[in-house]
Parts: structure tokens; sequence; C-alpha cells
């Protein structure tokens, strides 16, 4: 890991696997295809010797991340390891005390407010599902959907037939066509954990952060999203931070490991759980 | 909420709406017909008195509509609304006090009375302009909009959500009571405005200026439900509606969620102030009491009874109350207040919907 946030290094042979994958899972995909994120070079997302303290006690202790474009990284670590403080402090709400967030080459995260990190391009599911109750699956969807958010743009909003397809597919891919008109609040909850990434994916992000996607979920239900965070892969890069080490290592290419606040070890599932420091301080325990 | 909303070609077509604009204007042709139309020997008749109490609550509700719409659909809890209404009840009176001219007691043309009272030898400079009607109109809906507009900019852009806005609206209506009992304000301290002649050149004691001011009123209330629906049936309601739900999840999605809630907050209080515009000049009176932090309490007690999320709910509910406080306050004056407070708390805990959750009515479409 270097410290120069422009190094590029594309990794085709993970965007090429994410692809066949892809293509196996589903196969309409062609009017998708078309929006790939066009930066797709350097680094999606590069954390820099960040530094977060709460009274004292540092949540993120000069951390150092890199996510490559279209990579699929696992983030894993016991309870206080700051896996959510780093998710926080890229989405802007929480400011660092030290350290450099970049997205992409160019743009500086700690200069922006979350709507605008989230209309530059990064969608973020968070470990409690939250997704809007009172209005309907199809509502939910079409708040998250891209494009100009302010309140008088919005007063005049009306759903192109683009809009509509968007919305159609993503009801299609994650499996709730036959809820679109149903309100939020009456899903199951694995549903609802499907709509929080269907409203993530309407955003049309390049990054997508992931919080505990299947805590909670029944067997099938995990693996139904995993089969969908893969899907995702390759188009957008995706970060998720999982405890299920059954999960992670069934949808994993390189994981990263946070202990008090730093990255302990960094690479495949497998070399990360004979890592001795690891299996010490988490999967030993 | 069974099924999905439905999709209206206009904000106001639905069943729910009909009704509500139905029975609006049925009030607003029906009792000017009763007072006027019918002589005062036929049981039908509507007296005067029942014509200015109608007006009034028709103000009330629309006051309560004001409220509804931000508490109900985005979450903001204003205790302080009275204040707005206040307000442009007091701009609406510096137009009427000015219409006094030579009428008044010193019969001083330009001075109002307790200008002259006071020895005060000009008119301030913030009184120019209000001898028109078309500008006292203007100040009607700009005043407490700038207020609203600056109180929500500092307050919604440091976060200040939940309880704490509430208590600063409470401080609000507080401060601007103090500030308005001061006599050298220049807005008659205690005794307000009062002893209004006409307006528009129309006698306000006359019956026929009563009934108009209570279609007027009317008009004003429908206008009001109209807007506020056009909001809420857009995507902008949808966004609302997020925000009070969720709003940290709204903000993720992109949305600046101040500005959202700094918007809705200045257009409820000029609705707010619309109100009480209409209000001063039928009951002839506004004095600094009107801004007391109880009067905004009980706003919200109206749409909690009515029905919280319901437009019609929240209009109803400012009618009812007020009609049983009308009520009570010449039957049994010392029980009103045990029975408002009875009242609130039978409305939370058997009807969290308020009186409009009793009817089958789906909520999102009220």
């Amino acid at each position: 890991m270097t410290a120069d946030p422009r190094r590029g290094d594309p990794r085709p042979g993970d965007a090429g696997a994410a692809a066949n994958r892809r293509d196996a899972w589903r196969g309409k995909r062609e009017a998708a295809a078309r929006r790939q994120p066009s930066v797709l070079t350097g680094d999606v997302l590069y954390l820099q010797q960040v530094t977060v303290s709460f009274d004292g006690f540092k949540a993120l202790d000069d951390l150092t991340l890199h996510v490559d474009p279209g990579e699929l990284l696992c983030v894993i670590g016991p309870n206080g390891a700051g896996k959510t403080t780093m998710m926080d402090v890229v989405t802007g709400k929480t400011r660092p005390d030290a350290g450099r967030v970049f997205f992409g080459n160019q743009i500086n995260l700690l200069t922006m407010s979350e709507p605008e990190i989230a209309q530059a391009g990064i969608g973020r599911k968070f470990q409690k599902p939250t997704v809007f109750d009172f209005l309907t699956v199809f509502e939910n969807l079409e708040l998250a959907l891209a494009g100009e958010k302010s309140f008088w743009r919005t007063f005049f909003a009306r759903l192109t037939s683009r809009d509509r397809e968007r919305i159609d597919e993503a009801l299609e891919t994650t499996g709730l066509a036959s809820k679109r008109g149903s309100p939020a609040g009456t899903l199951a909850h694995g549903q609802k954990q499907w709509l929080e990434i269907g409203m993530l994916l309407m955003q049309e992000p390049k990054l997508l952060l992931v919080d505990e996607p299947v805590a909670g979920m029944t067997p099938q239900e995990t693996e139904r999203t995993g089969e969908l965070l893969l899907s995702l892969a390759g188009r957008h890069s995706v970060v998720v931070v999982e405890h299920d080490m059954e999960f992670v290592r069934s949808i994993a290419r390189r994981v990263a490991v946070l202990h008090e606040g730093r990255v302990l070890a960094e690479g495949g599932m497998d070399a990360v759980q004979s890592d001795p420091r690891v299996i010490e301080v988490y999967l030993g325990a | 909420m069974k099924t999905p909303a439905l999709r209206l070609p206009a904000a106001v077509a639905d069943r729910v709406s009909v009704a509500f604009l139905g029975s609006l204007a049925a009030v607003a042709v029906a009792a000017p017909l009763l007072n006027l139309a019918v002589p005062e020997s036929s049981p039908l008749h509507l007296s005067s008195y029942a014509v200015g109490l109608i007006g009034k609550y028709l103000c009330y509700a629309t006051l309560a509509l004001a409220v509804d719409f931000i508490w109900g659909y985005c979450g903001i809890l204003s205790l302080g609304h009275a204040a707005f209404f206040s307000l442009g009840g007091y701009a609406m009176g510096m137009y009427l006090m000015r219409r006094i001219g030579a009428r008044g007691v010193y019969g001083n043309p330009d001075l109002p009375d307790f200008m002259v009272f006071l020895n005060w030898t000009e008119l301030p400079w913030f009184w120019y302009g209000f001898d028109r009607f078309w500008f006292a109109l203007v100040m009607v809906a700009l005043v407490p909009g700038a207020l609203a507009f600056v109180f929500g900019w500092l307050a919604f852009r440091s976060r200040v959500t939940g309880v704490y806005l509430s208590i600063i609206t409470q401080a609000l209506t507080y401060a601007l009571m103090l500030a308005f009992f001061r006599n050298d304000m220049g807005f008659g301290g205690n005794n307000g405005f009062t002893d209004f002649k006409d307006i528009l050149g129309f006698d306000l004691q006359s019956d026929a200026t009563r009934s108009a001011l209570l279609a007027a009123t009317a008009v004003a209330l429908g206008a009001s439900y109209w807007v506020c629906r056009a909001v809420l049936g857009s995507r902008t309601g949808r966004v609302l509606r997020a925000i009070r739900d969720a709003e940290s999840r709204t903000r993720f999605l992109g949305y600046r969620v101040q500005d959202y809630k700094l918007w809705v907050f200045v257009l409820s209080a000029v609705l707010a102030g619309v109100a009480g515009a209409l209000y001063v000049p039928q009951v002839g009176i506004i004095n600094p009491s009107e801004f007391e932090p109880i009067n905004s309490i009980e706003v919200v007690i109206w749409v909690a009874v009515g029905g919280r999320g319901t437009l019609w709910g929240a209009a109803a509910g400012a009618v009812l109350v007020n009609y049983a406080k009308t009520w009570f306050t010449g039957a049994l004056p010392d029980v009103w207040l045990y029975a408002l407070g009875a009242m609130f708390v039978g409305a939370t805990l058997f009807l969290p919907r308020g009186l409009a959750g009793l009817l089958p009515v789906r909520s999102r479409d009220a």
C-alpha cells in the first residue's frame, strides 16, 4: 500500500470474473451495462492514515485502506474494531481528526456534506434496514432515483419512462416485483434488506457500502443476498461489513480485518484466516 | 394502507378532498344565506354571532392545517405557530388601524389613538404603506414567512430537531409576546389594536361584511388545503414523509433535508399568517396575548384530536375542539381546561390517529 492515491491498478482478473458471474446470474443487463461508471481506473476509495477519536478512545487509528474499481471487499473485525466508524467517515457522518479520504482520484470527501457525498456516487446500506415504512416499495425506489434532489426540482419531478424502467429493473433484481405496491413496512426483514440494496442501485453509485447485510436472515435469504451482492460487483465497487464468516467466505475475494481501528491483515480469505494475529484477536476467540 | 397510493390527475380530485372542499363550500354559501336571506323570526335564521363564530373556527382550522402540514407530514412539531398567526393578524390590524383615520377618539387622521396617547408626533417608519390594502396583504405573508425563513434557516441548518426545536419555537413566541407588550414597540402595547371601523370601505359591524369575511376564510382554507395537497402529492411530499420517518436515511439518499424542512416551514408560517389576518377583522381585536405559548400548544391539541397526518382531520379537530371550548366556557367555564386536557390525553391514548382515524379512510389520501 503506497501513499499515492492515483496509483493505477485496474485488476482485470477480478473484473473479468465478476463479469462472468454477472452474465450467468441474469441475462438482461445490457441497458445497465451502458451506465458503467466512467472512473474505472485507480482506486475508487482511498483512506489514508485516518484517525477518529471519541473522548480519547481511538475508533480509527491511522487506518489506511483502498478499494479497487469493481471489486467486492469484505471488512471483518470484532465489535468496536471501527468498521461502522469507517463507513461513517466515508459517508460524511463523522469527520476524522486526521487523515485523508479520497473518492476516485480527485474528490476529497472530507470537504463534502452527506447529501453531496451521496450525490457524488457513494451509496450506503445501514446495519438496521431503514426503508420508509409508510411509502410503498415503488415509492421507496423512486425517492432513491439518481438525479436532481433540490426541493423545487422534486416538486415538479415526474417519472419518465426510463425512470420506470429502472425501477422495474431494480424490483426485478431484488425479487420484489410482486411487492411494488405494498407499503415497505409490511415487508419481511430480508425483503427490507433487499429493498435497501435496490434503493442503493437506484442511486447509480460507483461505490456501495453495505453494513451487515445478512444479519438476522434465514439461510435462504443469506444465499440470495450473496448472489445479489456478487452480481453488483464489477459494475459497482462494493464494500461489505459482515460478522457472518460463512457468508464472507462465500462471497469474498479480498478481505480486510480491522482491529482496534487499524487494518490487521488484508488479502484472500484463506490467507487471512491462517494469519496468527487474526486468529488471536478474532477468529480464534 | 392496504393498497398503493392513487395517482390522481389533480391534487384534490380524490374522494376525501372532494368531500372536504364540498362541505367547506356548503358552509361558505349556507351560513351567509341563512344569516342574510332568512328572516330573523324563522327558526332557520343563523345569528350574526354564529356567523362570527364559524368564521373564527375556520381561521383556526386553517392554522391547524398549517401545523399539521409540517407536523403530520414532515415531523416538525412547532409549538410556536401562534406567533406566525399573530404576526399575520398584526399586519392586518395595522391596515385596519390606518383605516380608522380621523374616526378615532382623538380624531387624528394619521396617527392611531394609542400613538396620540403616547404623545408620538409622527408615524413610525414601519407603519408606512399599511394604509394600502394590497401592501398589508403582502406583509401578511411576508412577515411570518421571513421570520420562519430566518428561524428555520438557523435551526434546520444546525440540525435542531425533535423536542429541542419545539422548545425553541415556544421561546420564539414567548419572546415575541414580551416584545409586543412593550409600548415603545409601536404596536399598541398590551392593548394591541381594536375598535376597527371598516375593511376596504365595508363596515365591519354589518352582517354582509361578516358573511363575506366568513366566505373569504372558507376560500382561504380551501386554497391552503389545495396547496398542501399539491405539495404532498408530488415527489416532494414523499420526501417529506421520508424525512418524518427516517431523517438521516433521507440525507444519505442525497436530499438536503434542511432545505425541505425550511421551505415547508416557511409555507406553513405563511398559511398561519393568512389565517391570523382573516381572524383579526372577524374578532375585532389583536393583542399580545395571542402570542401566549399556551395558544400554540392548543393548536397542537386540535391537530392531535382531529388526526395528525390527515389535513381534513386537523381542520375538523380545530372546529370541534373550539366548538367544545365555546360550549364549555359558556356552560361550565371551570371545567374547560380539564376537558381540554382530557381530550388530549384521550386522543393520545386511545386515538393515535385522532378522530380521523375512526373513519375508514386511509391517512395518505387525506
